[in-house]
């Protein structure tokens, strides 16, 4: 294995990218992923918000329960209560808030400063990897740090490149880079 | 910083080696991207494969994902179908691997046979 992410859920972009298949299930056209880092306030804020078909009220408490999956055959609905143990683990929280028919948020929040506190992860990985896959959702990814913010919308970029398909490898690849370059700006170079 | 008015850059580059490409029509890579895949590594593996299509410009292939393949000790698993052929189904795959498979099936239509699933079970 040449990667260090092979074998777990090991950060957060990666749970962030798990808990973003949920709203593609669900069916969302679009899909916000906000993320607020605040080390002055020791919290680190995840939110994913989509325009999904929603949970009525039984869902939204089964979606914790490790042992609840709308699906009987094939996949165990693992990943919320991944990313919530995760969250509780820095004395911080998950939350959803879901209404059938309207769609889902999942917001989480680790402190930020306690040492189980995951690492931020390759989000550039996350987002090319959603919008690849996913070329007809708009996504709407913020990300903060310390007040400073670097925002992408796909569709915007989808809008520029005309007959280009924004899954293209080449856009892809661009994509990346630009989402790399742009979290290296507002975290400092670092 | 990178800017959005490289986009037109891109644009055109992918206009013109839209042109050049040697068109795989219909060839389709499919990744098991739910927490078992994803926890597995399959990440990596699905943005390996954009890498290499790119650097052999390969056209007309589709990269996509779909949830649990029900194999999740097999994972990553990835799926590749090529019209008039049956599907292969790889398991247990890594960056590396997805080099192989991209030259050999997806460039030159001869399946990895080691790492398919046939030869893990």
């Amino acid at each position: 294995m040449t990667s260090t992410e092979a074998n777990s859920m090991e950060d957060v972009s990666l749970h962030i990218l798990d808990i973003a298949q949920n709203s593609i299930a669900a069916g969302a056209s679009r899909i916000a992923i906000s993320i607020q880092d605040r080390p002055g306030q020791d919290r680190l804020e995840i939110r994913i918000c989509d325009n999904g078909k929603g949970m009525d009220p039984d869902q939204v408490k089964s979606a914790t329960n490790p042992f609840y999956t709308t699906r009987t055959t094939r996949r165990v609905g693992l990943g919320i209560p991944l990313f919530q143990a995760s969250a509780e683990a820095t004395g911080g929280y998950l939350k959803i808030y879901s209404e059938k028919g309207t769609g889902t948020v999942v917001q989480a929040v680790f402190h930020r400063r306690h040492m189980d506190c995951p690492p931020m992860g390759r989000m550039e990985d996350t987002m090319a990897v959603l919008v690849c896959c996913n070329p007809d959702v708009q996504f709407y990814y913020s990300h903060i740090f310390s007040g400073r913010k670097f925002v992408l919308h796909s569709g915007e970029i989808q809008q520029k490149l005309g007959e280009i398909s924004i899954a293209d490898p080449d856009v892809i690849v661009w994509i990346k880079e630009y989402i790399r370059s742009g979290l290296e700006e507002i975290y400092g170079g670092v | 910083m990178k800017s959005l008015e490289e986009l037109e850059e891109v644009r055109q580059k992918a206009l013109d080696s839209v042109k050049l490409r040697k068109s795989r029509a219909g060839t389709r890579i499919v990744v098991g991207m739910a927490t078992c895949g994803i926890a597995a590594g399959a990440r990596p593996v699905l943005l390996s494969f954009l890498d290499e299509i790119k650097k052999r410009n390969l056209g007309d292939v589709i990269v996509s994902q779909t949830g649990c393949m029900g194999t999740c000790r097999l994972e990553p698993m990835v799926e590749v179908y090529r019209p008039g052929e049956e599907k292969v189904t790889y398991v247990n795959m890594t960056a590396d691997k997805v080099k192989r498979v991209v030259a050999e099936h997806i460039a030159n239509g001869h399946p990895v046979m080691e790492y398919t699933i046939g030869s893990a079970e």
